[in-house]
This record gives structure tokens, sequence and C-alpha cells, in this order.
């Protein structure tokens, strides 16, 4: 059975288990209809037409946990940015860990969606905001009929959460292959502030195939800053989509560290419904042997006087393969917009690809939109400075591709974050002077 | 100490220097002078080894040895320094970063321990001063965002901290202001000894106003038109180069 199909049958099943009164019953039922329509996309889709998902959907997946498994943090502390203190939701194989997690309801909820969806006192906010923003379109419609678990974070207006805040998923191979659908909603109100850093992290050779979707609203003058570690196992791959709707004023950035997996596939999409609003849209990817990175953005700039800014940066080893898609869409009604976006990316190997298309779609006549591409390899001359000064060639090499990298990192604001990327980068990178590591 | 004989160099099949013939000697300073595209600059690269040029012909000594066969870094371990015209930007490597990793490379490469901290940071303040830079500046991320006085102070100040045998300055007066070029002069004069040169490479003879030379050689079309005294510089600043390349026609 392909696992289209095996999906459409288990969601009778899971249907079945559902209280009819929930508010995101009707939901579920539309969203699996669209799947049903529109099925896994295919290479002839113009949005996927250099990344194949055929070598996953081969596989025979687990779409539900039969055991659920324990962790000692000990073992999984690594995953964590474990030398401050957050507020952690862990799921271990899709299945929320309360053991590994410290969660709130102190003037901000910090807590599983299943309790949201089934508790009375959220069904108010859920029918709100719950799939409100992520677009009708076959994946996310797949990860809303299946619509269980993932995090949920609420912040009220007017508050600012005291801590960062963890979403781990970890996967254990308990299965031989297993099929993850986390579902995460961040609703941040008017005058917020929130921190949030997401990973997903196999633990075993066993195959994981992640289909995750967040919703992130960000009221006016709420700040939101979302950092996605990706640097996962090569038997992990992961569709991220992420979907995120800004009111006035509102400041979110979204940076993504794709260091690893099999096939990474992120749907970075924002929908500017206010003005003087600013987007940031920031990645490092960082990958080699035959891993596989795509990242598909938008920015609807649909109102005047917002800006967005995207910085993506890419090494590329081996026969690693890259993709960025980053389309910006500027309405009529969208003047004094200030749109900037750039793409640079150094292929290390001959067998190295990168697929890079930005797109700019300007209805508006009054706009500042600013696009650059580079696709190359490391600057000659800047080798020969680091060599003449004594510094080895290899090392050389090394430095120039922290450097490049690392720039995407200055609007990183949390320093321990942003010092554990920087080690990672260069660990990475193989840089071992320069700096303490 | 560096010893040019009938160099022959280029890039793929075109030659740009054509016979170059030059010998410094310790404690001297020397003062290459030419019009643009001269070859001026290829020179100085193709002492400190960039790849990219290719030698077809005669030798490059240091101290007696061909250097002709090493890579760039290995050049630099020998004691062979170049200022550049556009140093490169590194975002996320401080200054003080920078030039530890340099000396310790070097220290490495000579068989020796990486140098103790305190010495590093004793040396660091030292030259520092010497260059009139404040600590903010050693912090920062090496050339990012900086002036271009104080690109050309900071490759004096790795020059500082290196101390090279043979210091090539490569246009290192370019882009300056007469008060960062009274500083950077000042430094390179304070670092001459008699075991150590330098070869200073300007298309002006304002630069060798601070730093004085012993020798001054005019370079146009890849070859050395005339040698002489510290006075030929003025001549230089005075004439222009075309009665120069008039008489090698």
């Amino acid at each position: 059975m392909s696992l289209k199909d095996k999906l459409l049958s288990s969601h009778i099943v899971f249907q079945e288990s559902l209280d009819p009164d929930s508010p995101i019953y009707d939901v579920r039922s539309e969203a699996i209809k669209t799947f049903e329509a529109e099925g896994f996309p295919t290479k002839r889709d113009e949005n996927w037409k250099y990344t194949s998902l055929n070598s996953l959907l081969k596989k025979e997946y687990s779409i539900r946990t039969k055991t659920e498994s324990a962790l000692d943090f000990k073992d999984v502390k690594q995953y964590f940015i474990h030398d401050i203190d957050t507020y952690n939701i862990v799921f271990i194989d899709g299945v929320f860990s309360s053991y590994l997690s410290s969660t709130t309801h102190e003037g901000i909820d910090v807590c599983t969606m299943n309790s949201a969806i089934n508790k009375p006192k959220y069904k108010q906010i859920i029918e709100v905001y719950f799939n409100k923003i992520a677009k009708d379109e076959s994946l996310n419609a797949l990860n809303t009929a299946f619509a269980k678990e993932g995090a949920y974070v609420y912040i009220p207006k007017g508050k600012v959460a005291d801590k960062p805040i963890q979403i781990v998923h970890l996967s254990t191979g308990a299965e031989e292959a297993m099929f993850l659908q986390p579902r995460n909603l961040i609703i941040a109100e008017e005058n917020t502030e929130v921190q949030i850093i997401e990973r997903h992290q196999s633990l075993s050779s066993n195959a994981v195939f992640t289909n995750s979707v967040t919703e992130i609203y960000a009221g006016k003058h709420a700040n939101v800053d979302y950092y996605k570690i990706q640097n996962d196992r090569l038997e992990a791959s992961l569709i991220d989509n992420t979907e995120i709707e800004q009111h006035d004023n509102s400041v979110v950035s979204v940076h993504t560290f794709s260091f690893g997996g099999d096939i990474v596939r992120n749907n970075l999409n924002f929908y500017q419904k206010g003005e003087h609003i600013d987007s940031i849209l920031k990645g490092v990817t960082i990958i080699e042997g035959k891993q596989h990175v795509d990242h598909n953005t938008l920015v609807h700039h649909i109102t005047p006087n917002c800006e967005s800014h995207q910085d993506y940066k890419g090494i590329f080893a081996e026969k690693s393969t890259g993709v960025f898609n980053g389309k910006v869409v500027v309405e009529k009604e969208a003047q004094k917009t200030n749109a900037y976006q750039s793409n640079n990316n150094i292929l290390i190997d001959d067998q190295a690809t990168i697929n890079s298309k930005p797109q700019l779609e300007i209805f508006a006549d009054d706009v500042r939109c600013s696009h650059g591409c580079t696709i190359g390899q490391l600057d000659e001359s800047a080798l020969f400075y680091l060599q003449s000064r004594g510094i080895a060639k290899k090392e050389a090499r090394a430095l120039l591709m922290y450097a490049f990298a690392n720039t995407v990192l200055s609007s990183v604001r949390l320093p321990q974050l942003k010092q554990r990327i920087t080690k990672q980068i260069a660990k990475k990178i193989g840089v071992s002077i320069g700096f303490e590591i | 100490m560096l010893s040019v004989k009938n160099l022959h160099a280029g890039i793929e099949e075109k030659e740009i220097l054509k016979g170059i013939n030059l010998d410094i000697k310790a404690g001297e300073v020397h003062a290459i002078m030419g019009p643009n595209g001269s070859g001026k600059s290829t020179l100085s690269a193709v002492i400190a080894g960039k790849e990219e040029y290719e030698v077809n012909k005669g030798e490059i000594e240091l101290d007696g040895n061909s250097i002709l066969e090493m890579d760039p870094e290995e050049r630099a371990h020998e004691g062979i320094f170049l200022s550049f015209q556009y140093p490169v930007e590194i975002p996320g490597v401080s200054v003080t970063n920078f030039i530890k990793a340099a000396i310790n490379q070097t220290r490495k490469a000579k068989g020796l321990e990486d140098m103790p901290a305190s010495d590093m940071l004793k040396k660091i303040k030292e030259k520092s001063e010497l260059l009139e830079i404040d600590r903010k500046f050693l912090s920062r991320s090496l050339n990012v965002g900086f002036s271009g006085g104080e690109k050309k102070r900071n490759e004096i100040f790795q020059m500082a901290m290196l101390e090279p045998k043979l210091a090539i300055l490569d246009e290192t007066d370019s882009g300056l202001d007469i008060d960062a070029l009274r500083i950077v002069a000042n430094g390179v004069n304070k670092l001459r000894s008699e075991d150590n040169a330098v070869l200073v490479i300007t298309h002006y003879q304002r630069l060798l106003e601070y730093i004085v030379p012993d020798v001054v050689h005019v370079l146009v079309d890849g070859k050395i038109v005339k040698t002489g005294g510290k006075e030929l510089a003025l001549e230089l600043e005075e004439k222009g180069y075309d009665w120069l390349k008039a008489e090698t026609v």
C-alpha cells in the first residue's frame, strides 16, 4: 500500500477516536479531503521541481508509535541548549514526555497542543487561531488532518515570555520507520515577546520522516524570534512547514540552521497583514554526502510600509544538493515596501549542486526590492591573504568558509545559542584556529 | 637577504615581469615605484607566493635559499610579510584571535609550542600602543567595517606582531589621510632594524617622505629601468614617468 493510501485509511480509524465536539473536528475532515485530492507533491509541481520525495515515500512507515519509550535527560542533553534556563516541550516518537518537559500556565501558556485542543478553556483560542494561517495545500492539510500533538504557546497581550522555549522532537527508532506529524501553534498577542528554539532529532539509524506544521501569529508590536536547528541523522527527513501571520509593528525572525539530515524541505511563508512590519528570514546550510536541503520561502507583502530581510547562505560539499526558492510578492496596496533578499552559495566539490531561484512579483510602483544570488568557490585572493599570514591552506579555506557562514548569525539574539551554532559551524567546517572553540 | 635574479613571471600566457633583478640587504629599505600596470603588485604577489602567477624564468632567494617552490604560508614562516592593498574581511574572528592564530601557526611550523598567553598579551599591548590602536579595535572582527586607514594600520599591526625578516608594503599609502599615513610610517620606522628589510611599493613619492628609502627602483613595463637613491623619488614626483618610458624605447 502506498503511504498515501495508508494515511487515508488510517485517518478513518483516527477520526473515529476523536470527539466530534472538538473545535477542530470539521477542520480535520476537510483537510483529509484536500490531501486525498492533491496527494504528495511530485517534481511536476513547479514548487517541487528540485526536490523529490520518491525515495521517502517508498518506505513502510508506522504512523503511530506502538511502544512508548522513555529517555534519560543525560542521554539527550546534547540536543538541548542546556546552559540556559528554558521552558521545554519535548516529544518522544510524537508522544509528549512530561518527564523531559518543563511547561507553564503562569501568565503565559507553554504546553502541548493535545491539552489545548481538548480543554474547554482553550476552545475559543483554538477556534480563532488553529489552521487559520496555514495555506490550504496538501502537506499542510495532511498534517492538519492528523493534528493531535505538538507545542502550544500562547503569550497573552502585554506579556513577555520570561524564558526561551525549546521544542524538541526526539525519535527513538522503536519502529523501523516512523512517520511523524507534529503540529505547533504559537500565538504572540499584542505587545509580547517570545524566543523559541525548535529541533527534530533522531536517536537511531531507523528511518524517520517528519511532516511538521507550525503556525505563528504575531499581533501588533509582537516580537518573535524562532530558531530551527536541523542537524539530524542521515536517515531522518523533514518537511518543515512554517506559516507566519504578522500585524502592525511586529517583528518576526526565523533562523534556520541546516547542518544535517537526508532530505530537508523548509516551506517558510510570511504574510504581512499590517503596517511597519519587519520579517526576517535567515538560513545557514552546510551539508555534504548526498544530503539535500531545500529552502522555499515566501514573503507576502500585502500592506504598505513594511520590510523583509532574507539572507541565506549555503556551503555544499561532495554530492550534496541545495535549493533556494525565494518568492517575494508585493501587492498593489503594499507601497513603500522594502524587501531585501540575498542567497549566497559556495560549492566545494565538483559534484555539489545548488539550484537558486529568486522570484519577485511586484505590483506596487513605489517600492525598494533588491535581490542578489551568488554561486561560487572560495575567493582565491582571500585565501592568499590568510596564507601569507602563515596559515596553512586547509585551515585558511576553513576559516574563509566559517567567515562566509558566520555573518548570518549577527541577528541571533540568544548569546548561548549563537555560541553553540558558531561552534557547530566551526566544527562542521573543520576550523580549529582563530578563536576558542 | 632577498635576491631576485632575472625574474620572468606572469599570468597564463601573459608575461608581466620581464627580467627583474633586485638585491635587498638586511637593514635596508628599498622602494619600487612605477606607473599603473608596470607590474609592481605582481612583483610583490610573486615574492609572497600567490599561486595564480607563474614564474617562467629566474630565481627568488631568501638568505641564499630558493623560495620558489614554497607555498605562501611557508614563505610567511620563513619571514616574508606582505601588507595588502585590500585586506580580507573575516566576520566572527577578532583581530586578536587572528593574530594569535597567525603567530602560533608560524611557531608550530618551526616546531615551537604556542606562545604563552601572557607573552602574547604583553606583545599585543606593546605593538598596539606603537600603532595607536585601542583595545576595542582589537576585539572587532578582522577588517569588517574598518575604514581604509584602520585596515592599513591593522596590516602594520600584524607586521609588528609577526616581526618578519622582509616586509613588503604594497600601496600602503593608498587611501590614507596624512595623520594615518604618519602613524603607519612611524610604526614601520620603529620596526626597522639591522636584521630586517622593507620593500615599499608605491605609485607616489608621498609615503617615502616618511619611510625614507636607501634605494629607489623604477619599474616600467615589467623591468627595472632605473635605480638610484632617495632623490630619485623626488625626481619622479617632479617629472612623472614619461621620460623614463621614453628612455626605455
